[in-house]
């Protein structure tokens, strides 16, 4: 049972992971690294690593999230697909 | 088949983790992507470091919780990867710095456009002209035959196409 929830986890982390380097909306690839951080802190769980795993919640996915994104408007690659559309269409 | 436990589940995600991550980091041409494929190769280390500890049936490495005869998960690679994430983040943080300083510079993140920009920034500083490409150097001086032809080219990869970029 546990080996399911690991092989479910595992797979959706490798997806996000090859998503990061393919996708080409730099905001969609912070967003897929918060995603390989999540699905870090589920198998910390299920490995006996309550504090791992706490940790890399709030620290790995969120703290470094919101790093990214914030960087992210300081080197002009905020680009969201709606705005971009707006704009070009102003 | 081989057995499909969940040791090998998670060994499989911590390398294909850390195998992607190096990849992106050797293959990409943008240096914010090569600052995430970091993070994700960080990340596949973590959970090999935490594999190593792991017992199956064991319980949580907490004293005073649960039964205290039972066999607990190993703490120490644990706590060794509990200072990493926090070191990841530091490390993500000057990176980001950092980049922002290169952005600010050149005005560019893209690799390629970089080189070719500090090229043109050293040939301007060093008052020669930056040559064109390695079969076009500086001054017309023909390059002598490369005695080696795999290191001849090393690190440049097409003729600088940006000639509106010099002064």
């Amino acid at each position: 049972m546990i080996t399911w929830v690991a092989l479910v986890v595992v797979v959706l982390m490798l997806a996000s992971a090859v998503a990061v380097l393919l996708l080409r909306s730099f905001v969609a690839a912070v967003a897929a690294s918060s995603v390989v951080g999540l699905g870090l802190t589920v198998l910390f769980v299920l490995m006996r690593a309550p504090d791992v795993a706490m940790t890399e919640a709030a620290v790995g996915a969120g703290l470094s999230g919101v790093i990214l994104a914030l960087a992210l408007r300081r080197l002009g690659l905020w680009h969201i697909e709606a705005a971009a559309e707006d704009r070009d269409r102003a | 088949m081989m057995s499909f436990t969940f040791e090998t589940v998670v060994l499989i995600g911590a390398l294909g983790l850390a195998v992607i991550g190096a990849l992106g980091m050797v293959i990409s041409n943008h240096l914010f992507r090569m600052l995430l494929a970091l993070a994700i190769a960080e990340s596949g280390a973590n959970l090999l470091i935490v594999l190593t500890g792991f017992r199956a049936g064991g319980v949580a490495p907490i004293l005073g919780a649960g039964d205290p005869a039972a066999s607990m998960v190993d703490p120490i690679p644990q706590v060794l990867v509990l200072t990493a994430i926090v070191i990841g983040v530091g490390v993500q943080a000057l990176a980001v710095a950092l980049l922002i300083k290169v952005y600010q510079a050149y005005g560019t993140l893209d690799v390629r456009e970089l080189r070719d920009r500090m090229d043109a920034d050293v040939a301007a500083a060093a008052g020669v002209e930056a040559d064109a490409s390695q079969d076009a150097p500086a001054g017309g001086r023909p390059l002598s035959p490369a005695p080696s032809r795999g290191t001849a080219g090393f690190g440049r990869r097409s003729p600088a196409p940006a000639d509106g970029l010099r002064p």
